[in-house]
């Protein structure tokens, strides 16, 4: 299909980028990946418990997919570079989907220290997504920072509160048109990833509303479809909207 | 040589000895799959692991991937 979408010189057929936290069991993560169609996944950095139960979670991530590491549970600057570091070490990848968290009770992202972590990280080297709040100024400043997509939030993270910012993300659209814009975080229901691709987003990142659904192999099939249906009319362009009716039957020559 | 206390993931552990990189997550018994480790605030190689020597007071973290968002 041509409508690929790209990203820091990588090509993905799937515009849903999905997480592998909250999943209940391996098999329902693992079923709901295959479901979904997504070709990048992110996992967290953690520290190895001591105690000696730690297991490989990557062996439960299809090989094929891309590892996104995140910076998630950082709160200043200086820990998000210190765990991007640390995750491209042990993974060995430049991606980083950055993550620095402003206040515990909403999870909103502080933008001045995402912003302080951008810099220092594209100097060495990295691929930064940065997760931030829906500012077209903040976008604009991330992107001179050398980050090769932004990813604004649509609502709190793991809230499903759905596209809570639609005139936000539609003038990141318009004002950023050449941008890669990633909606991250939430997504509740398919159709809040179809509006969210409606409004013209590149792609969508979500976790919470596919791995808390009571089937999560079927819900990720269903944003797949949304994500898809969004994407295909954005390129469609929707109708005007209006306030009065439009007839879509001839009025001339119906029997009087 | 004389035992040696560090902290390793925010807990203190007694060493009868220094202890290289490799020795220690040894020690701890972690899986060298897929981690990172870093020494006082600096990420470590894995290929500097054998060279690196833990001593008296060192700040370590080892870390791997978790499921998230």
């Amino acid at each position: 299909m041509a409508d690929s979408f790209h990203l820091a010189g990588t090509t993905f057929e799937s515009r849903l980028i999905i997480g592998t936290g909250k999943y209940r069991s391996y098999d329902e993560m693992k079923a709901a990946h295959a479901a979904s169609g997504s070709e990048m996944v992110t996992v967290a950095v953690n520290r190895v418990p001591l105690d000696g139960s730690s297991e490989s979670f990557l062996d439960h991530l299809d090989p094929k997919m891309k590892i996104l590491p995140n910076t998630a549970g950082c709160y200043d600057a200086d820990h998000a570079v210190r765990t991007a570091r640390l995750a491209r070490e042990a993974l060995d990848t430049e991606w980083i989907k950055l993550e620095v968290i402003g206040d515990q009770v909403t999870l909103l992202p502080d933008n001045e220290q995402t912003l302080e972590a951008a810099k220092v990280l594209v100097k060495e080297g990295f691929v930064v997504l940065p997760y931030f709040t829906d500012d077209l100024i903040m976008a604009k400043k991330l992107l001179d920072a050398g980050c090769p997509a932004v990813m604004p939030l649509a609502a709190p993270i793991g809230s499903g509160m759905g596209v809570q910012n639609p005139a936000n993300l539609r003038i990141l659209r318009e004002q950023l048109p050449d941008a890669t814009i990633i909606v991250d975080a939430g997504v509740g229901v398919p159709s809040d990833a179809a509006i969210a691709m409606e409004l013209g987003a590149d792609a969508i990142l979500m976790n919470t509303a596919i791995a808390e659904s009571r089937d999560p192999a079927q819900m990720a099939t269903a944003m797949k479809l949304a994500v898809e249906a969004g994407r295909l009319a954005f390129l469609s362009g929707r109708m005007p909207k209006r306030l009065y009716a439009s007839a879509s039957s001839p009025i001339e020559g119906a029997i009087k | 040589m004389a035992a040696i206390t560090i902290i390793v993931n925010g807990e203190e552990r007694d060493l009868d000895s220094e202890l290289d990189l490799n020795d220690l997550l040894r020690h701890l018994a972690v899986p060298e799959k897929s981690v990172a480790v870093e020494l006082n605030g600096k990420v470590v190689s894995r290929i500097d692991w054998p060279q690196t020597i833990v001593s008296e007071g060192d700040t370590i973290e080892v870390v791997h991937f978790v499921g998230g968002g």
